[in-house]
């Protein structure tokens, strides 16, 4: 009888090692928050010994791969849905979801000289494409279509929207010209606290529905060191100073 | 559950792309197709292999370079600004034209594996009995490299309504224009909704495989692929 409380110690010391060992986490993370994503990363690894290997892509489709065995141990998603809806579906570790970051929504053009008035702009309708996310899966487009309501000019620039199928790719049609204008993330034209490039107008958050992002671990992230570290990493003050840094709001 | 009139609109579409550009490849891939079967020129090798580029390359490098080729900073699109026809990216024909592109092998390579194996003999019989270059290719090679042709037409059919990558990235996603099926179907999977996903996904490898069946049931002694 003695030898299984032996065992038991043993198998605790076992599991205390590797704990305090360098592990890896395989994060899913939403395209838009790619950018940060990398140095956060890169942070991590320094700060704590662990890794985190991130894939980036959209939300809809980590779903549809998580449900389906991928072998992710945390999402950050571009919402707070997806998570919601894993979370009923038991496919989480439950008690971790929360929100990483919201979304600042902007209207970006390459063009330095375009946006000059802010959202006059799309009132004055002086261009030929205007690039939306795709507004049933990308929350950056169901953004995009809110603040078009709220400006009334929804129905007049209908015939010129075109949908990126993420928000990444909303981005390559306007970095490449093919549409003048763009409503983005953030994210993806700031850095340090200033537009990139080209010209914008920051979309007020009281015009649309928050973005909320939420993060999760699945339930493939039991027992993975790594991914609790991530997860506390996250609401550390120096992610959330990176993740500001970027043009979210936490 | 059924189609959805957005289905239907992109079943249509999808049929209307891929008419067009099996129409339009026939035209232009049967005379390069048969330039490839009959000439000695050192250009054969190159000419043949930018045919046979999208067999290898992922559609995500023919969209991207099409995209910047044909967006107003690149020399197509700059060259179709110039004649008045604007820009072609989230156009309609601007899918036509890099779908062509895009199932150009699909086309040649089996016209030309046709012609090819024709050889010179019945060209050179039907010239004996006096018949012009036009008369020898319609009266002479098109009927006897004709299951060559029915292949090429087939597959590029089937290859364009397979398309999918170079439409993502080129199309914009606009109703009746440019959402085929593959980026409908794909949207249903993004939005969760799996049901519509099904419908539209297993509709799609019933008529592929019917498509493919086809030229066997038309014509089932000759090897066809």
């Amino acid at each position: 009888m003695k030898t299984i409380p032996k065992t038991l110690t043993a198998l605790a010391l076992l599991a205390g090692a590797c704990a305090a060992q360098a592990e890896t986490v395989q994060v899913a993370v939403a395209a838009n928050f790619t950018a940060p994503m990398k140095v956060i990363a890169e942070a991590f690894a320094q700060d704590t010994g662990h890794k985190a290997e991130a894939a980036y892509g959209s939300t809809g489709k980590f779903y549809a791969q998580i449900t389906n065995g991928a072998p992710f141990q945390v999402f950050l998603a571009a919402d707070d849905t997806t998570p919601a809806k894993l979370e009923d579906e038991g496919m989480t570790r439950p008690g971790t979801r929360f929100t990483y970051a919201t979304g600042t929504l902007v209207l970006w053009s390459a063009d330095p000289a375009l946006i000059k008035d802010g959202a006059k702009v799309l009132g004055r309708n002086k261009f030929r494409k205007l690039a939306i996310a795709n507004p049933k899966t990308a929350p950056y487009g169901a953004a995009a279509v809110e603040v078009m309501k709220a400006l009334q000019v929804d129905q007049m620039l209908a015939p010129k929207l075109v949908q990126g199928e993420n928000i990444a790719q909303t981005y390559q049609f306007v970095s490449t010209g093919n549409a003048e204008l763009g409503f983005v993330a953030l994210s993806q034209v700031f850095k340090d606290g200033k537009i990139t490039g080209g010209s914008a107008w920051v979309v007020p958050a009281e015009m649309h529905e928050p973005i909320r992002q939420d993060a999760v671990i699945l339930k493939t992230g039991e027992g993975n060191a790594a991914a609790n570290a991530f997860m506390d990493y996250l609401k550390s003050d120096k992610v959330k100073a990176i993740i500001r840094s970027f043009g979210y709001e936490i | 559950m059924g189609f959805s009139d957005a289905d239907i609109q992109a079943i249509w579409l999808t049929f209307r792309l891929a008419g067009l550009t099996t129409l339009l490849l026939l035209l232009i891939g049967t005379p390069i197709a048969w330039w490839l079967a009959r000439t000695r020129s050192r250009w054969k090798g190159p000419v043949g292999a930018v045919v046979a580029l999208p067999l290898v390359l992922p559609p995500t490098v023919i969209g991207f370079y099409l995209l910047v080729a044909m967006g107003p900073n690149g020399p197509v699109g700059q060259l179709t600004q110039a004649v008045g026809i604007g820009l072609l990216p989230f156009t309609f024909w601007g899918l036509v034209i890099a779908s062509v592109f895009y199932s150009m092998p699909f086309v040649v390579q089996p016209i030309q594996n046709a012609i090819e194996a024709l050889g010179e003999r019945p060209l050179e019989v039907a010239a004996t009995l006096r018949a012009g270059p036009w008369d020898r290719f319609f009266s002479v090679v098109v009927p006897l490299a004709r299951p060559g042709f029915l292949t090429a037409a087939i597959l590029g059919f089937a290859h364009t309504v397979g398309e999918f990558g170079v439409v993502l990235m080129i199309g914009g996603n606009i109703p009746g224009a440019t959402r085929v099926v593959s980026v409908q179907i794909y949207d249903y999977v993004e939005a969760m909704e799996y049901g519509q996903a099904h419908w539209l996904a297993m509709s799609m490898v019933i008529f592929s495989f019917l498509v493919l069946l086809a030229p066997y049931t038309l014509n089932p002694n000759q090897r066809r692929f």
